[in-house]
């Protein structure tokens, strides 16, 4: 081998972080059924909620992103490099392929008003709240 | 440079194994590791004797006025180590990074380049 991982040295100092490649492991190999990729982080405020997911190396061009009422579906493809007769794999563990991920969202969005960025491998989805929907205070009116 | 990347971020940070893919071509070995967040100047290489380590810092700024509803990965550094042999040509060693995906391309030697290509005269 003209290249191999220190594996064991690694988990020598610090376990937790072999527990976590064997967790991602284990959360690749599972049927997407099961396991909904790619995981995403959502936060959130009075005023707007904001999606965030890892995908690297996947053209932002090709992603689509469809926001209906209180839901949001990305759709995205990542293909695997192409090799040339004769080369081969001697590890492969980045995810490939074509996927689809729809997420509740805490509240109605403005669809029109969605903004996105895909930067060094991460998309960034700002979505401000309807309107109708944003917490309103109401003036006591004098008699 | 090194140093200082890894101090700061040692202290109270996470750290994951990237998930790479490894192949092998006919004059290059390239190591391909998914490190979102990661770009040129926050990704250190260094190569001590055989010991090749990647080590990715990450921007961890929260976002401002929200709270996190729900989450469903963690984020910090990078760090994963390879161990090289001789027949990598160590000093021309070349990485780029787009959009969080790290490449390094490590050359095979020529001693080994041209073994494979050796021609012996017929007497």
């Amino acid at each position: 081998m003209l290249i191999r991982e220190l594996e064991r040295l690694e988990n020598l100092l610090e376990p937790w972080r072999e527990f976590d490649r064997i967790n991602r492991e284990t959360f690749r190999t599972l049927s997407p059924s099961r396991v909904e990729f790619p995981p995403v982080n959502l936060w959130k405020n009075e005023d707007k909620a904001v999606v965030t997911t890892e995908i690297p190396g996947v053209d932002p061009e090709g992603v689509e992103i469809n926001v209906v009422g209180k839901t949001i579906t990305l759709r995205f493809e990542r293909k695997p490099e192409e090799l040339k007769e004769g080369e081969s794999y001697t590890r492969k563990e980045r995810w490939y392929g074509e996927f689809s991920r729809t997420i509740e969202l805490p509240f109605n969005v403005q669809v029109d008003k969605v903004e996105a960025k895909f930067s060094r491998g991460i998309l960034y989805i700002e979505m401000p709240r309807a309107e109708a929907e944003k917490p309103r205070k109401i003036t006591v009116l004098p008699e | 440079m090194a140093e200082t990347v890894k101090d700061i971020s040692r202290k109270n940070r996470k750290i994951y194994a990237p998930a790479v893919d490894i192949f092998e071509t006919a004059n290059n070995i390239l190591v391909i590791a998914d490190m979102p967040g990661v770009d040129e100047k926050s990704v250190d290489i260094t190569i001590e004797k055989n010991l090749l380590t990647i080590h990715g810092m990450i921007d961890s700024t929260t976002h401002d006025n929200l709270e996190l509803a729900f989450s469903e990965y963690g984020v910090g550094d990078y760090q994963r180590a390879f161990s090289l042999s001789d027949e990598i040509d160590r000093s021309n060693i070349k990485a780029t990074v787009k959009d969080g995906v790290l490449k390094l391309v490590l050359p095979k030697s020529e001693k080994i380049k041209t073994r494979k290509i050796e021609v012996i005269k017929e007497t």
